[in-house]
């Protein structure tokens, strides 16, 4: 009998801290592993007894990529709880704040951290040093600056912006502010198009998985804040029903939480690819296009081409950006009145972080302190996920040589653009030492 | 956005990067702070958590810039490394444990090649003990960041008195 293994130990070109394991026997998978070392960081204890109103920017904190994320499942789950409904606006200019995430999260994965894999380079930078892939690179930090500033603009700053607040914004920036920013938005928009395009020329391996989708769904608009909870197994409820069918279970060898279904235990994708699949008619007719020009097909299974996905919803955002700025107005009244008393509550709401979907669910008593916390990030969702897809990938690739074999998992896990700090935020921990 | 404001070529920015709910990790934020209260005009400050596609865009357009980070390496805490950046390649100990593998050093490699470097990029390290979560600084940094403070004041005394092509 012959035995291989795949260590990584100090995975590359993902967020946070994580290793990975594959064992083989007779170059059949008999172990996977995707090991998240990074420590657990308790947010969900240290929210109990602190105000509604920390919890935005206490959340925020759970991640450097996608805060903008946190802070908008965190309102809106609050808002239900307190029972406040957001001034006229304000729903608008949360769409387009999350454009600036989406942006800038895109940009920096697509091309500094996945296309590298698809290129043969080790890194961004070694990339940048090929004369003709250099501006590829500076575009790149060009569109990456586009979605920043946006988000400089409306929070204040572009990494753990601080405007957003139960309620609405502490501040709506002003139209001549937003304006501004419209033409490297334009530029962007076009700059979306070529990367989709460039994205379409990449080899890409072939592998298809059968995928469960799952992600929020509107009836008029691509998810971002709003919809329901839609599965690609025909599952379609309310999102205050999302923790009755996926839960979070511990396992022994990772720091952060392993979802999975309730009924079947069986696992399911969130993010770009899931999104896309399941609400490709309220994409834009300009990425619609696209997407039948480069002649993907769906519902899409190669987990290889959310590299394409991602660019596609790029497109998306920079023209939604460009759409909500054009007829922005400043709201007259940025954030809502907070009822007094407050009323104890228990709220949730899910939102679709650059990820995936981003599960919060909170409790407030009558002083507005909160007493559960709950929050299901992207990354805990998908990390089961991740896991199955090597167990079918890993035998087809295991003959090559074990360098190579390697980097063609760690190109699948970082398919996922997993984001272990923000996988390691939670409650108990449980490890196992030998 | 202010950063999008035209600046004046002989303006020094010295950059601290950090994080100070990660104890030793926010020792480069603690000296540009003590720097600041030194008052030096003409010289502008800032703190930066030393994601490196941003760190770019901010020291784009200076000609000079010091940049202050803690490191993790074999070296005894609170020593402190001075390296010519403009000059040479940062060693291995600055890349880690930035979000996303792209940090300090992979941003400034990054700027020389897209030839966007200042002309002077003075980094200074100092070896950190604790990287934890906390917002306390371990006694040897402690220790060390008054010699560090006093070592760039220096430095930049000296930019401010002989102008810039004495450095």
């Amino acid at each position: 009998m012959t035995e291989k293994k795949i260590n990584v130990d100090y995975m590359s070109r993902v967020e946070g801290e994580g290793a990975l394991r594959i064992h083989f026997k007779d170059d059949q998978v008999s172990e996977v592993q995707l090991n998240i070392f990074e420590p657990p960081r308790f947010f969900e204890a240290f929210l109990h007894g602190r105000s509604y109103d920390d919890v935005v920017d206490i959340t925020a904190r759970i991640c450097g990529i996608c805060p903008v994320a946190y802070q908008m499942s965190a309102t809106h789950a609050l808002e239900k709880a307190l029972g406040i409904t957001p001034p006229p606006g304000i729903r608008s200019l949360r769409r387009l704040f999350y454009c600036g995430e989406w942006i800038e999260s895109h940009a920096l994965h697509v091309y500094m951290l996945h296309a590298p894999d698809y290129l043969g380079y080790e890194s961004a930078i070694s990339m940048a040093g090929n004369p003709e892939l250099l501006p590829v690179v500076k575009r790149a930090l060009r569109m990456k600056k586009a979605g920043n500033d946006l988000m400089v603009v409306i929070g204040g700053r572009e990494i753990h912006p601080v405007s957003a607040c139960v309620g609405g914004f502490y501040a709506a920036p002003s139209q001549k502010a937003l304006k501004a920013l419209l033409p490297e938005l334009e530029w962007g928009l076009n700059a979306a198009i070529d990367t989709v395009q460039w994205a379409a020329t990449l080899e890409y391996p072939d592998f298809e998985v059968d995928y469960e989708f799952v992600s929020l769904s509107h009836p008029d608009e691509y998810p971002f804040n709003e919809g329901s909870i839609l599965s690609s197994t025909g599952l379609d409820v309310p999102m205050e029903e999302f923790d009755q069918h996926y839960v979070e279970h511990q396992v022994a060898h990772s720091n952060a939480l392993h979802a999975r279904r309730v009924d079947s235990g069986s696992t399911y994708m969130v993010g770009p690819q899931a999104r896309f699949n399941l609400n490709f008619e309220r994409l834009s007719p300009t990425v619609r296009d696209l997407s039948d020009e480069i002649g993907l097909e769906l519902p899409v299974r190669n987990p290889f081409h959310s590299l394409i996905i991602r660019s596609l919803e790029m497109v998306n955002a920079f023209e939604e950006a460009v759409q909500l700025i054009e007829s922005y107005e400043q709201p007259r009244q940025s954030r809502a009145e907070i009822p007094q008393p407050l009323q104890a509550g228990e709220g949730c709401h899910a939102t679709e972080a650059p990820r995936g979907l981003l599960f919060h669910r909170y409790r407030v008593d009558e002083n507005g302190l909160i007493t559960f916390a709950r929050i299901v990030p992207p990354t805990s969702q998908n990390q089961p996920r991740i896991e199955a897809d090597l167990w079918q990938y890993a035998p087809g690739v295991i003959q090559l040589p074990l360098e190579e074999a390697t980097l063609r998992c760690e190109q699948l896990v970082r398919c996922y653009d997993p984001c272990i700090s923000c996988a390691t935020h939670f409650l108990k921990l449980d490890i196992v030492h030998d | 956005m202010s950063r999008s404001l035209e600046r004046k070529s002989t303006t020094l920015l010295v950059i601290g990067v950090g994080n100070l709910y990660r104890s030793d990790d926010g020792a480069g934020i603690t000296v540009v702070r003590r720097l600041k209260e030194r008052g030096i005009s003409g010289i502008e400050f800032t703190e930066h958590r030393g994601e490196g596609t941003d760190l770019i865009e901010v020291m784009k357009g200076y000609r000079s810039v010091f940049l202050v980070d803690a490191v993790q390496s074999g070296s005894s805490p609170g020593e402190i490394i001075r390296i010519e950046a403009h000059r040479e390649p940062l060693p291995a100990q600055f890349s880690a444990g930035s979000t996303h593998s792209f940090g300090v050093a992979e941003a400034i490699e990054m700027a020389r090649i897209l030839g966007e470097l200042p002309q002077r990029l003075i980094v200074f390290g100092l070896q950190g003990l604790d990287f934890s979560v906390g917002a306390n600084l371990s006694v040897e940094i402690e220790q060390a960041i008054p010699v560090l403070v006093e070592k760039i004041y220096r430095e930049l005394k000296l930019f401010k008195t002989e102008g810039e092509s004495a450095l």
